[in-house]
């Protein structure tokens, strides 16, 4: 019994990101003009997929108590790698492939380097070493262009026996192989108690500079998977600053919804994943009521508020004042 | 901290040296480093012409770094800079074109409209206690959703007054711009205000212990919305200064501000996680970041090249003096 209260209080977030999700797509397809089909779940897992890639880069950094702002960045210089090699016979391509995750793990490692061997603080760190991945990705595509294996790409973005879009099972395989070995792993555990308290960490004797290390340079080739698939989605590589950074904000929105504690030490990648198909489908409503498409950011940024509001009703239940600080 | 025990009667040359913090030191000896390696490269960079005009685009950051001076001061960071600077400039613009009344309302429109969204960040990270990187996100995509509604997505046809011109471009006392002057009237005011006033001395206290500064009878909450607030006001009169500078508002003409003023108040050796730092810092900051900028144009690297040394020099000036202590 009281095994399984522990349980439920830590995945509560992650059981809330679930349950907002459910409750929005619920609303979203049955009110989709098309009703609800294959080829609509098709389309929204798509574009769902890039930013939950994303997201659950964010939300391992996240439970350090750090913050990545370069994930945009990290996707936008791998989608424009991507477009150069990725492309050419099977062998070629999955040596591309290999070449793109592994620029992600290297942008991930530097940006890890940094934060814990050069002792600066992950915000400025991860804004400068992003104005950096900007800048290699706008030299390696100084103008949209570009190719991709066409084969793997229409094999990933399609539906696998004609029904599973084959993105949200990449991304469901992603999070097996990567978050669930790694929250269970003793670096994982040592992350998690890196966020909750440093120091505690430290007396208790856990690795907490291999834990950071690891969440940055997971970070990094999470990202690449999502530049990947950007690519894949969009056949093309560009160095879009605006979108590069719109990725960096909603990957903070997502990790938000999806119950991940931006104070560290509480949350899991699975509630971000959940955060993110949740904000895309907010998103995605504004065209199901048929609303002037000029309204959808302003939208997009009322839901964030109204999401990080939510928190603040904690502080009703605090009853000492210095609690409020702390 | 060596500014709260300077009161004891020491000569004032010695009590300057023993104030003048090691980071604003280095940094100002940064500024005569690239000084030398511009005037290594073009004659004409030494000219008074040249520097006058240097720190006139220097003075737009000033104003803006100012603002994300104080929020950074407290241990908080004001990430809705972009679109603050872009609301103040494009409300700015639209009041202008609305007859006198309009013209002569229209630079106190813009900077209250940017007050107004400092003041809603204020109420979120001081009284609902949202963690200030997210709130500020939020507000930053809801003002960007307000103005991206109110100009139909594209940059708005009204243009800046001639008072906005005035003040940008302008010269009240020859050879010096207004926007200069300007910058210098708000930086002696920050720095009265910092070091003369208890509103100054509260953000430094709130900055290193927010719980000791409320034990010792400090009403955090209000100093912390009113710091949020000027952060605000102060963008979105760099914005209205912009404006006026180029004549008329544009969608992402607040997008280059963001990371050079959070990285001016950091170089200049104000603390990221706040209670330490001067304003000589940040102006040492801002003119360093300026003249970088600068020189890479003249040098005239491409746009690629800028964002990579642009990244790699602040992330090299921070390890070499802007570490954190363990």
């Amino acid at each position: 019994m009281t095994e399984w209260r522990h349980w439920f209080s830590e995945q509560r977030g992650t059981l809330l990101a679930i349950g907002i999700f459910a409750a929005m797509f619920l609303i979203y397809s049955t009110n989709h003009p098309a009703g609800f089909s294959v080829n609509m779940v098709q389309t929204a897992a798509n574009k769902a997929t890039l930013l939950a890639f994303v997201a659950m880069a964010q939300a391992i950094v996240v439970i350090t108590a750090g913050i990545d702002l370069s994930v945009g960045m990290i996707l936008t210089l791998t989608n424009c790698l991507a477009s150069w090699i990725v492309v050419g016979t099977a062998t070629e391509t999955a040596l591309g492939v290999i070449g793109v995750l592994g620029a992600g793990l290297l942008c991930g490692m530097i940006n890890g380097a940094i934060v814990i061997f050069g002792r600066l603080q992950p915000i400025v760190t991860t804004i400068a070493t992003g104005a950096m991945y900007y800048g290699i990705a706008l030299f390696l595509r100084p103008n949209p262009g570009g190719a991709v294996n066409e084969t793997l790409a229409d094999a990933l973005t399609g539906r696998l026996f004609g029904v599973l879009p084959t993105s949200l099972v990449a991304l469901a395989v992603t999070a097996l192989v990567i978050w669930v070995p790694y929250s269970r792993s003793v670096i994982g555990r040592a992350a998690f108690a890196t966020g909750s308290s440093e120091i505690a960490a430290f007396m208790s004797g856990a690795p907490i500079r291999a834990a950071k290390f690891t969440a940055y340079t997971l970070a990094g080739l999470l990202s690449a998977i999502g530049g990947l698939f950007l690519t894949f989605f969009s056949y093309t590589g560009e160095a879009a600053y605006a979108s590069g950074n719109a990725y960096t904000l909603f990957s903070i929105a997502a990790v938000v919804l999806g119950g991940v504690s931006l104070m560290g030490g509480r949350g899991s990648a699975i509630g971000a994943i959940f955060g993110a198909l949740a904000f895309r489908t907010i998103g995605d409503l504004l065209f199901v009521f048929d609303f002037d498409p000029l309204w959808q950011p302003l939208f997009q940024g009322l839901v964030l508020m109204l999401a990080v509001s939510i928190g603040a009703f904690g502080l009703v239940r605090v009853r000492n004042r210095l609690e409020w600080f702390g | 901290m060596s500014e709260a025990t300077a009161t004891r009667p020491v000569p004032r040359g010695i009590a300057m040296l023993r104030r003048l913090d090691p980071a604003v030191a280095a940094s100002f000896g940064c500024i005569l480093l690239l000084l030398l390696v511009g005037s290594l490269y073009s004659r004409s960079f030494l000219s008074p012409e040249y520097l006058l005009q240097q720190l006139k685009v220097a003075s737009f950051l000033g104003v803006i770094a100012t603002g994300m001076m104080l929020v950074i001061l407290l241990g908080q960071i004001d990430l809705s800079v972009p679109w603050v600077v872009t609301t103040g400039a494009m409300m700015a613009c639209a009041v202008a074109s609305h007859g006198t009344a309009g013209v002569i309302l229209a630079i106190p429109c813009g900077i209250l409209c940017g007050a107004a969204i400092g003041v809603v960040n204020g109420i979120g990270v001081a009284y609902l206690r949202i963690p200030s990187m997210i709130i500020t996100l939020a507000t930053n995509a809801v003002a960007q959703g307000l103005m991206v509604a109110y100009t139909g997505g594209f940059s708005p046809q009204d243009s800046a007054s001639k008072a906005m011109r005035y003040l940008a471009t302008g010269t009240v006392v020859p050879g010096l711009p207004n926007a200069v002057l300007a910058w210098a009237v708000i930086g002696g005011a920050a720095i009265w205000l910092l070091s003369r006033t208890t509103f100054g001395r509260a953000i430094y206290a709130i900055g290193n212990r927010e719980r000791a500064a409320y034990l010792s009878g400090i009403d955090t909450r209000r100093v912390t919305m009113l710091a949020f607030a000027l952060s605000g006001g102060l963008s979105a009169f760099g914005g209205v200064l912009l404006a006026g500078y180029a004549s008329k508002a544009a969608q992402s003409m607040g997008d280059a501000y963001l990371l050079p003023s959070i990285a001016a108040v950091v170089l200049g050796g104000t603390h990221i996680l706040g209670g330490r730092g001067s304003y000589l810092g940040t102006v040492a900051g801002v003119v360093l970041i300026t003249l970088l900028q600068s020189i890479l144009s003249v040098m005239q690297i491409s746009e690629a090249g800028r964002q990579l040394i642009y990244g790699a020099v602040i992330i090299l000036m921070l390890l070499i003096y802007g570490r954190q202590k363990t």
